[in-house]
């Protein structure tokens, strides 16, 4: 009995708030908006029972989908997205492996202290890191005052609010991401492995490429999912650092939602999104079962 | 010994002013008297005095904290459940549905999870407000939960629990005399992981927040889409400074816990 109880709250729980709102989602994508409190048709009308049922299933259909794919604005935005997550990813990792690289061959008693710096911006509330760039970027920002004094520039760059600022945004927010498995691997890493590959004859440069890559390769791969997975819905980032321009569909959802009220819209590119998404999620964890298999 | 390598030395250096001048510059600011947050016109604390005296984020401030002692505490507990039936459950009916769904949420896009729980209360006819807003950042936050504690769950002693069965403990307080305090640190780190998570949480506050409730978050965020402010400057040195404070005193708690752990067991190898 205990047993069963123990089971059955936290599955409740989850099945009540992640898997029914989630059914939800995917049924009124397929209805149609209407100007009505919620605002779609059909309604589910149990007084009529199995008649009610019927009518309720005959009136879904694909319709918003099929929107979705005529109207150019959607498929640049999932397009567009896919594209800053991709970029933003590969970014991310050439600032941060370097810095992993770094904390991996760092004498020993500074790895705490650095490995504590690398999780402390984690911690601090991820819209003031993203907020702290506006600033910045901005025409008569931090970072143009700058260049106007070291005379590399005589008018100011146009950085903020444009994809560059948002690349920018992404990389900062999400780099303790790459870093720390980066350096998890890294720092298994045996060191005497060098030391042989320069033995046979490697130069270093070689012996980082034919050895110390490939060992962190495990690494290399989580980190750039747990970047591109989140990167691809990001809302904040695009909202605050971006243009009007810049196109990310976590942004165009928000919109659908909030500004043009369109649900069934709204609800369609969500499921999209998610198809989407099961593609990087389902190579991810096997990367990790990879891992923990050789683990063991 | 080793040393830093000049290469190292500078990734290390250039990597870490990167990710900290933008939050020095920000807290550098905070300080200034101008309006205008670009131009240095002097020392003064005084956005900090607007700040305190702006009843709407003191409000705002109020409403996060409630909703962040709540959630994470719920979460804390329904994690740990669900950490235990995962690695401890044995088979049952609906396993996979049940580890996936502790999984999901993880890598869920938050603009998702945000919507389906919106239409969730609209369809229930649920009022929007802080309550809608705890049962949504605990649903997400147990998930996080449950994954610090399973990993702590997985790596501890089965016969431990066995043995505290065999000397006649009930399955209750074997958990409570052998389990609880062997997971606690993890349960605790569960705990200021989902604090955390809620009090940050924008998107999915928004969506289910409703107009009656507003987090700190979502004003930080309907403020700063008009541009930088000096009051946001301030407030966001304030929670700079409590997060710093925060995680340093509890990197120096672990540490010294575990050195006194090491401590102890030196102690009993020697009399042994």
């Amino acid at each position: 009995m205990r047993r069963f109880i123990l089971i059955a709250v936290p599955f409740i729980w989850l099945m009540a708030l992640f898997l029914v709102p989630f059914a939800i989602v995917l049924k009124i994508s397929l209805s149609d908006i209407a100007l009505s409190i919620p605002p779609y048709t059909p309604q589910l009308d149990l007084t009529e029972g199995w008649a009610g049922i019927k009518a309720f299933f005959a009136e879904l259909d694909f319709e918003n989908y099929v929107f979705l794919t005529q109207d150019q604005l959607y498929w640049k935005a999932y397009v567009s997205s896919l594209q800053i997550a991709l970029i933003s990813t590969i970014l991310t990792l050439l600032v941060g492996y370097p810095i992993a690289y770094g904390m991996a061959q760092a004498p020993d008693e500074w790895r705490a202290t650095l490995l504590l710096l690398v999780i402390l911006p984690f911690w601090t509330s991820f819209l003031i890191r993203v907020y702290s760039w506006m600033g910045i970027l901005s025409n008569e920002g931090f970072l143009n005052q700058f260049l106007l004094w070291t005379g590399l520039i005589s008018t100011p760059l146009v950085i903020l609010n444009t994809n560059t600022a948002v690349y920018i945004g992404i990389v900062y927010t999400y780099l303790p991401f790459m870093i720390l498995p980066i350096y998890a691997a890294l720092e298994k890493m045996d060191g005497s492995l060098l030391e042989a590959a320069e033995d046979l004859g490697c130069s270093r440069l070689t012996a980082f490429w034919l050895v110390t890559i490939p060992l962190s390769k495990s690494g290399i791969i989580a980190g750039c999912f747990l970047v591109f997975i989140p990167a691809l819905g990001e809302f904040v980032i695009p909202s605050l650092l971006g243009g009007s321009d810049t196109l990310m569909i976590g942004k165009v959802l928000w919109e659908e939602f909030f500004s043009n009220r369109d649900w069934p819209v709204a609800s369609a590119v969500a499921v999209i999104l998610l198809l989407i998404l099961i593609i990087p999620i389902v190579l991810f964890q096997r990367n990790e079962q990879k891992q923990r298999e050789m683990d063991q | 010994m080793r040393r830093f390598s000049w290469f190292n030395a500078t990734s290390l250096t250039l990597g870490f002013a990167f990710l900290y001048l933008p939050m020095i510059i920000l807290i550098i600011y905070s300080f200034n008297a101008s309006r205008l947050v670009t131009v240095w016109a002097g020392f003064s604390t005084q956005w900090y005095g607007t700040l305190l005296q702006n009843q709407s984020f003191l409000d705002a401030a109020w409403v996060t904290v409630k909703v962040a002692i709540a959630s994470s505490t719920i979460a804390t507990v329904l994690g740990t459940m669900g950490a235990y039936v995962l690695v401890r459950g044995g088979r049952f009916m609906g396993r996979t549905v049940f580890s996936g769904m502790i999984y999901a949420p993880l890598v869920m896009p938050e603009v998702i999870t945000g919507l389906s729980l919106l239409l969730l209360f609209i369809g229930i006819g649920l009022d929007r407000g802080i309550f809608t807003i705890v049962l949504a950042h605990t649903t997400f936050s147990m998930c996080f939960v449950s994954v610090v504690v399973s990993s702590r769950l997985v790596s501890f002693d089965k016969s431990l629990e066995e043995a505290a069965l065999d000397l006649g403990c009930s399955a209750f307080d074997a958990f409570r005399l052998v389990t609880l305090p062997i997971i606690a640190p993890a349960v605790i780190s569960g705990w200021l992981l989902a604090f955390t998570l809620s009090l940050d949480d924008l998107v999915i506050a928004s969506f289910t927040a409703g107009p009656s409730a507003t987090t700190l978050p979502i004003r930080i965020f309907s403020a700063v889409r008009l541009g930088v402010s000096p009051e946001i400057n301030a407030l966001s040195t304030i929670m700079i400074a409590i997060v710093t404070i925060g995680v340093i005193t509890a990197s120096i708690l672990t540490k010294r816990s575990s050195l006194a752990k090491q401590n102890d067991e030196q102690a009993a190898a020697r009399t042994s």
